[in-house]
């Protein structure tokens, strides 16, 4: 049975009953419905009830995660908001992944990004959650001829004010014939929330402990062949020539196909070996014979991109101004005692999820389907539709659980490189990165160095700051973007300072995120610590002296002073920063705002046999409303856990114009032995904008490197930490 | 799926029992998964991980880096946990292998269930590789020191470390109690 019906001036919404008799709160299909849809996965081309729900007779109820789940919590905490506003037990609940919603016009599920912070996202979500809740009441007024303003909803169920109860599951039936008002009905004050801000374990945990969990590289897809790509290894190169009749030979092996080269796509030139199998691929990949054009300049290197760095510091160039603020020669005419000066060395880092990427395609006329991890299934559709001439409302994603993202799978390369070969090939294809693959062809944080120079008044106070940033840019047109701006800290703070920044050049693709946060903090906050070492300060008393200057506005270049100086005053708490610590342990304190959000980290560490132990973590954080406390408390641990390694263990360089790092041997993620024994988060009680915990991994480079200092008094300016700390012991 | 793998739980080979492997054929690798008797007839260096993936479809066993450093493959070979993607089929054959389809396949596994607990997931791509390890780890130390969870090599990227911590102490008990 199914009824349509006027739902106001843009939604038509379809109330049907299965045969099971549960109902199904779905649109009505302005378009041909797409191929695949799974029945359970209700809803295409609706904005009224958003991510949808299906409540079973026996009140189990099903709800649709819009967004693509790679680690953030989004399949758990978005539906946690749906039913909140749906006044539902979670007990009851069962989460589903959402395909893809666009394609054609407006997303049904609205933006479909890549975490939970986004406050658009948030409202809409509890808007479809509310507009049910409001149909059901009516359904329950109807049935008990009672106003429905006289009617409450509690745990699935509507309840009289007599005490008699209806679950939503005995109302499927009636609530499929009322017609939704204009207005959207009124959304639930935070106050009565019993799902929100309850800590709430991952929705799927189940499967995942029990490998049932199916991942992008865990499907296969009807016929589909294995794929594998030989990409150039020189950033911008091409292919020279290539045999591949030793490749041909392996038994598995299909095709060998070389990538028709296109400025359109953004994939590398390459040769794709598509194979029955996994094996086979990369057997035949490992066969072929290829010889590289390179681009013209062959001979770039890290080392060489660090000197050049160094020396445009060292020259009479000025670089671009940031900023100046008061006079510009204010640390020059200080005496020396009052005035240091410090380089640090940032090289570039890899996303290295883990899950390489790949992407399963298949492609007719009538249409394709995408079966990807991936964070912006809109860059997906559009790629696909450019890339085939088919339409987007004919092009299906399927975003299944991806390993990791840390901003890597915003970019669709993986999918277009997927379509380039599907179509030459003829055939469905499952395209595979390798794991060196992932090191050698992703876009990569910048890398540079920082010089740092600052003096102190009479009162130990920071009186002049000047910071300039020699670096490789993300965006050649706004070349400082991201990696010092005029807000950089402490700008707003220290009545006379200077910002410059000198543009290196690169052929390697490098990509913004969270991680040019941690680019920046790591110099500015290992030079606060260094600043406070010389004037004999707390370096806690030395920040806190800055955010809470009387003289202060509340919020100085996105810096929420009393915010910060929260957090900072937390952690410092939480860690016993005032005890001091023997046995050769050294504290290490930093804070960082970004985002939107406030941050603070703490380590205790020490050196013990030859190795570095990091006994206590302790992360303070301000990020906001917090749907699910303890996905926050992962994120955020998560965050400094990802600092930590990167500035301890991870560098990518170029030799010769070629990657260096080939494996995780090359790279190193994180283990057990070097993470920290305790880690305790501390996340405020928060009702402003939320923020996405990504952030928080900038204080945590220069908190650990400060603990290292305190306990060793071994300044490490370079990074990666770990193998520098060794060498200067 | 490959075709040169066969599945004689599932179907017996075709031919009939008394068809000749062709000589150009390297002999068939007998191997048990999960307690089901298999043969692989293709390459014998063929790693343990695209086996498990690419003929069984199991695929809970996970890809992470070729070369044995991230432990997202593993699985119990005779009860010890190994690296899948390191171990050919010449040398897993006539060798029981667990995969983490294989454990607590109708009931949880207390370390599956400490897991859970402890919310030690994040993205989980390489929660079944720790959760093997920690299997492995607890049954040759059931009170695991600092130093034995420091040697447990596996990786996670997105920093899940503070909950498999928990998860392996919760596990400890779990066994321990589970024991009186």
């Amino acid at each position: 049975m199914t009824a349509s019906f006027d739902a106001g001036r843009r939604h038509f919404l379809a109330v049907s009953l299965t045969g099971t008799g549960a109902l199904l709160l779905a649109p009505v299909l302005r378009a041909a419905p797409l191929p695949n849809v799974p029945a359970e996965l209700l809803g295409e081309d609706f904005t009224g009830l958003g991510p949808f729900l299906r409540i079973e007779r026996d009140n189990r109820i099903v709800i649709g995660a819009p967004a693509c789940e790679v680690g953030q919590g989004v399949f758990t905490d978005l539906p946690m908001i749906i039913a909140e506003e749906l006044d539902l037990d979670w007990s009851q609940v069962r989460v589903l992944q959402l395909p893809y919603g666009g394609g054609d016009g407006a997303n049904p599920y609205g933006r479909q990004g890549a975490d939970a912070a986004d406050a658009a996202a948030r409202t809409f979500l509890r808007h479809a959650g509310a507009n049910a809740r409001w149909l059901l009441l009516q359904a329950a007024a109807r049935e008990w001829n009672l106003p429905a303003e006289s009617l409450r909803t509690q745990a699935g169920e509507v309840i009289a004010s007599d005490g008699r109860k209806l679950s939503y599951g005995a109302l499927a039936r009636s609530a499929a014939s009322i017609t939704l008002p204009a207005a959207p009905p009124a959304l639930k004050s935070t106050a009565a929330y019993t799902i929100i801000g309850k800590p709430i374990a991952t929705a799927d945990a189940r499967e995942i402990v029990t490998g049932a969990c199916r991942y992008g590289i865990d499907h296969y897809g009807a016929g589909a062949l294995l794929a594998v790509i030989a990409r150039c290894p020189l950033p911008g190169g091409s292919l020279l020539r290539m045999d591949d009749s030793k490749a041909r030979k392996v038994s598995g092996v299909v095709d060998v196909i070389e990538l028709p080269h296109s400025t359109d796509a953004p994939a590398v030139a390459g040769i794709a070996v598509l194979a029955r199998h996994s094996w086979a691929a990369l057997q035949g990949r490992a066969l072929l014979e290829i010889q590289w054009q390179p681009a013209a300049d062959t001979s770039e290197s890290s080392s060489a991109l660090i000197a050049a760095a160094h020396a445009a510091l060292d020259g009479k160039d000025g670089g671009i101004p940031v900023r100046s603020d008061g006079e510009p020669l204010r640390i020059r005419k200080q005496p020396a005692r009052h005035r240091i000066e410090s380089r640090y060395e940032l090289p570039f880092l890899a996303h290295a999820v883990m899950e390489p990427p790949n992407a399963l395609i298949e492609i007719n006329q009538d249409g394709a389907r995408l079966v990807a991890a991936v964070q912006d299934p809109d860059g997906a559709s559009q790629w696909i539709a450019r890339l085939t001439g088919l339409r987007r409302q004919n092009i299906r994603i399927e975003l299944p659980r991806g390993g990791g993202s840390f901003g890597r799978r915003l970019d669709n390369d993986y999918v277009a490189e997927a379509v380039v070969v599907a179509k030459a090939a003829g055939k469905p294809v499952k395209l595979m990165w390798t794991r060196s693959d992932d090191l050698q062809h992703d876009r990569y944080r910048p890398l540079g160095v920082h010089a740092l120079a600052a003096s102190l008044d009479r009162h130990n106070r920071i009186s002049a700051w000047s910071h300039r940033c020699a670096a490789t840019p993300v965006d050649a047109r706004t070349p400082n973007a991201g990696l010092l701006e005029a807000t950089a800290f402490p700008a707003g703070f220290v009545a006379h300072l200077q910002q410059s920044f000198h543009p290196l050049s690169t052929h390697l693709p490098l990509a913004a995120g969270a991680w040019l946060d941690a680019f920046r903090t790591f110099a500015i906050e290992s030079f606060i610590d260094e600043l406070a070492v010389v004037s004999r300060q707390d370096a806690v008393k030395l920040r806190l002296t800055m955010l809470e200057d009387a003289k202060a506005p509340a919020t100085v270049n996105g810096v929420e002073c009393t915010r910060l100086a929260h957090v900072l005053r937390r952690c410092a708490a939480r860690i016993d920063w005032r005890t001091p610590r023997t046995d050769g342990r050294g504290l290490g304190i930093a804070c960082h705002a970004g985002g939107g959000g406030s941050f603070a980290h703490a380590f205790e560490v020490a050196v013990e046999g030859g190795q570095l132990r990091i006994h206590r973590a302790v992360c303070v954080a301000d990020i906001g409303t917090v749907i699910n406390p303890r996905n926050a408390q992962e994120q955020i641990a998560g965050a400094t856990l990802d600092g930590l390694a990167a500035t301890l263990q991870q560098a990518i360089t170029l030799k010769d114009g070629r990657i260096q790092q080939r494996g995780l041997q090359d790279y190193p993620l994180l283990r057990l032995g070097l993470s920290p024994r305790s880690t305790e988060i501390e996340i405020i009680d928060s009702t402003d904008d939320a923020v996405d915990p990504a952030f928080a991994s900038a204080s945590a480079g220069p908190a650990l490197a400060n603990a290292v200092y305190a306990a060793t008094t071994v300044r490490v300016r370079k990074l990666p930490l770990l193998p520098e700390l060794m060498r200067l012991l | 799926m490959p075709k040169d793998t066969r599945n004689p739980a599932a179907a017996p080979p075709a031919g009939g029992s008394g068809a000749a492997p062709a000589p150009h054929l390297p002999a068939a690798l007998p191997i048990s998964v999960n307690g089901k008797p298999y043969f692989h007839e293709g390459d014998p260096a063929m790693p343990l991980l695209w086996f498990l993936r690419d003929s069984l479809r199991l695929t809970g066993s996970k890809y992470g880096c070729d070369n044995g450093q991230c432990g997202a493959c593993n699985v119990l070979l005779d009860g010890k946990a190994v690296r899948a993607c390191s171990l050919p089929m010449s040398a897993a054959a006539n060798h029981a292998v667990t995969t983490i389809e294989g454990i607590g396949a109708t009931n949880l596994h207390p370390v599956q269930q400490a897991w859970i607990e402890a919310d030690a997931i994040q993205c989980g791509y390489c929660q079944s590789g720790q959760i093997i390890a920690a299997i492995d780890l607890l049954k040759r130390k059931p009170r695991p020191a600092e130093d034995d969870i420091a040697a447990i090599g596996n990786v996670c990227r997105c920093g899940s470390q503070p909950q498999i911590r928990r998860a392996i102490a919760r596990a400890a008990e779990l066994l321990q109690g589970g024991k009186k």
